[in-house]
């Protein structure tokens, strides 16, 4: 039986569908990515499955139980990392997860065991009894993840993990995630924007506006592909798509300031597309396929950050 | 439906947060010295209530214990929106507990660091020659208990309705000086005129002060209490059952 089950789930805000007949399913163990622009109905998602959002129409079970008539059931058996921090900045690192515990209803001997043991996995041992306010943000999100997992969910949902850290804090934070995920071993449900953290996924669901349009695995979603892309930028970009067209009878798309093409081998196209194209090129990019490319052969168009997406209040 | 140590907790947590927060417990301490020493001195020269066998200062005692637990109380409520807006709310309703839990925390919370204040409050009794016994202390904090109670279930079904800090304590002050007002903290509710009396019976902090003025001011006359004890208590408890049940009405319908 998957963990996550969900069918022609439909979710509208004031008569207009944000999530537009959605169905997938997760399996036991598995890291599971959420992946496209703000606005794709992602977060709606992951609202809809940890019971803090109702629906329209649809179903949507976890762990066996539906996010509809038995929500206390469903949140006994998930940890939710918030996009936003929702850590209580007067209290220290250890009132934090200590309040957490009891509201799961645990043990006063049990609480006090995972809190030093989660601790030290994240690396904030001895901030134990520092006020959450001086915490960098990486320390928070660390801080945060940490308290998802002290009550041992069967599924975790990281709804934009990294969002507003720098690189280098992402990267950690998800080098940490990853070795969460190969200790706790349950099921990993997150939503990024961020291709490159979706490639750590075991499957892929890439959203966009309110339908998946792909789910597979990473690799089985590029190898779709067939091919590398080129990335072209020429003086005249219409008059360089007709050309391309009649010349190598390829059909260019368009993206923003220039043409992408999807050739067999990047390396042997490019020298004789500068032998026969007349239009004059202004640079040329050649890209292996990646999750990027994925999207953009799927949507015709480019997945741009716009930046976090509006907070929502429950 | 309830779970205990999930109360506990959000209890402990508001605790630790208003001792945490120096301002807030420098202010909420000298709001009430403020007024009975300050305001009550400088009245207790005006109005000369000698005949009474009860000194202005005195008079007011009552009514400042019960201005404590009414800006206690009410602006404890303000958590309810402060943890919407910082997200913190989302931690707990994401939880197992009940949300009838999460109010009954909040509202043992507001209720019990009202006491706390009131009972501190009560130690000034002596430098004003009001005798208070150990059964008196005793009888007093149970009736603070419920007036807390009354009051926060109010603020707690207000807040409920609010999302901006700044819509928070615009709405409450103007729910809360009228209730002050209105009390007979200040002067007898039966001196008022007829038209505006009519506010004042259904305010629950009229009956909450009454019933301390009970405990507190000795003997007879105009400005002892000004209802049985019986109809005091029996309205307080009504309206904490009220507000409690709409509170936790109104939570459970807004997720």
């Amino acid at each position: 039986m998957p963990i996550i089950q969900v069918e022609n789930l439909i979710k509208k805000y004031n008569g207009t569908e944000a999530v537009k007949g959605v169905s997938f399913e997760v399996r036991e163990g598995e890291t599971f990515g959420f992946l496209g622009p703000n606005g794709a109905g992602k977060t709606t998602t992951i609202n809809i499955l940890c019971t803090l959002l109702g629906f329209d129409s649809g179903l949507a079970m976890v762990n066996g139980f539906d996010c509809k008539r038995d929500p206390h059931k469903v949140r006994q058996a998930i940890g939710l990392v918030f996009q936003e921090v929702t850590l209580d900045n007067e209290l220290t690192a250890y009132e934090n997860l200590k309040f957490h515990c009891y509201m799961y209803n645990m043990e006063k001997r049990l609480t006090e065991e995972r809190i030093g043991e989660i601790l030290e996995v994240v690396g904030l041992a001895d901030r134990r009894d520092d006020i959450v306010k001086k915490f960098s943000g990486g320390m928070k999100r660390r801080l945060e993840i940490a308290r998802g997992l002290l009550h041992r969910p069967r599924v975790l949902f990281l709804d934009e993990p990294t969002l507003g850290l720098d690189p280098q804090t992402r990267s950690h934070v998800w080098e940490f995630i990853q070795k969460l995920k190969k200790s706790e071993g349950n099921t990993v449900f997150m939503t990024t924007h961020y291709m490159e953290e979706a490639e750590v996924c075991d499957r892929i669901a890439i959203m966009d506006r309110g339908r998946i349009i792909a789910c597979d695995r990473p690799d089985e979603l590029k190898k779709a592909l067939r091919g590398d892309t080129i990335y072209l930028k020429t003086s005249d970009n219409d008059r360089a798509a007709v050309e391309i067209e009649a010349k190598f009878s390829l059909k260019p798309r368009k993206i923003e300031g220039g043409l992408a093409l999807l050739v067999e081998s990047g390396e042997k196209f490019i020298p004789r597309l500068f032998e026969r194209l007349e239009t004059g090129i202004s640079s040329v990019n050649l890209k292996r396929p990646s999750l990027e490319d994925v999207f953009i052969n799927l949507t015709g168009r480019e997945m741009r950050d716009e930046g976090p997406s509006p907070r929502q209040r429950p | 439906m309830l779970s205990y140590k999930a109360i506990y907790v959000i209890t402990l947590r508001e605790f630790k947060r208003f001792f945490r927060q120096r301002g807030r417990l420098i202010v909420t301490a000298a709001r009430p010295l403020i007024w009975l020493f300050i305001v009550g001195s400088g009245f207790t020269r005006l109005i000369d209530t000698s005949e009474e066998g009860v000194r202005y200062i005195q008079f007011i005692l009552p009514g400042i214990v019960g201005m404590t637990i009414l800006f206690s109380s009410i602006f404890s409520t303000i958590s309810v929106v402060w943890d919407r807006e910082f997200g913190f709310l989302r931690e707990m309703l994401v939880s197992p507990v009940s949300r009838v839990t999460i109010v009954f925390g909040k509202l043992l919370s507001g209720t019990a660091l009202s006491v706390f204040q009131g009972a501190a409050l009560l130690i000034v009794a002596p430098f004003l020659s009001l005798h208070i016994g150990v059964m008196d202390f005793v009888v007093m904090v149970f009736l603070m208990f419920l007036v807390a109670l009354a009051i926060t279930a109010l603020g707690l079904f207000v807040a409920s309705f609010l999302t901006s800090l700044e819509g928070f304590n615009v709405i409450m002050n103007f729910i809360v000086l009228p209730m002050f007002f209105l009390s007979g903290a200040l002067y007898p509710v039966g001196s008022l005129p007829e038209y505006i009396k009519v506010f004042a019976y259904v305010n629950p902090l009229c009956y909450g002060v009454d019933s301390f003025k009970h405990v507190l001011l000795p003997g007879q006359g105009a400005l002892v209490a000004e209802f049985p004890m019986a109809l005091d208590i029996a309205f307080i408890a009504a309206f904490s059952v009220v507000f409690t049940f709409l509170s936790a009405l109104v939570f459970e319908r807004r997720k």
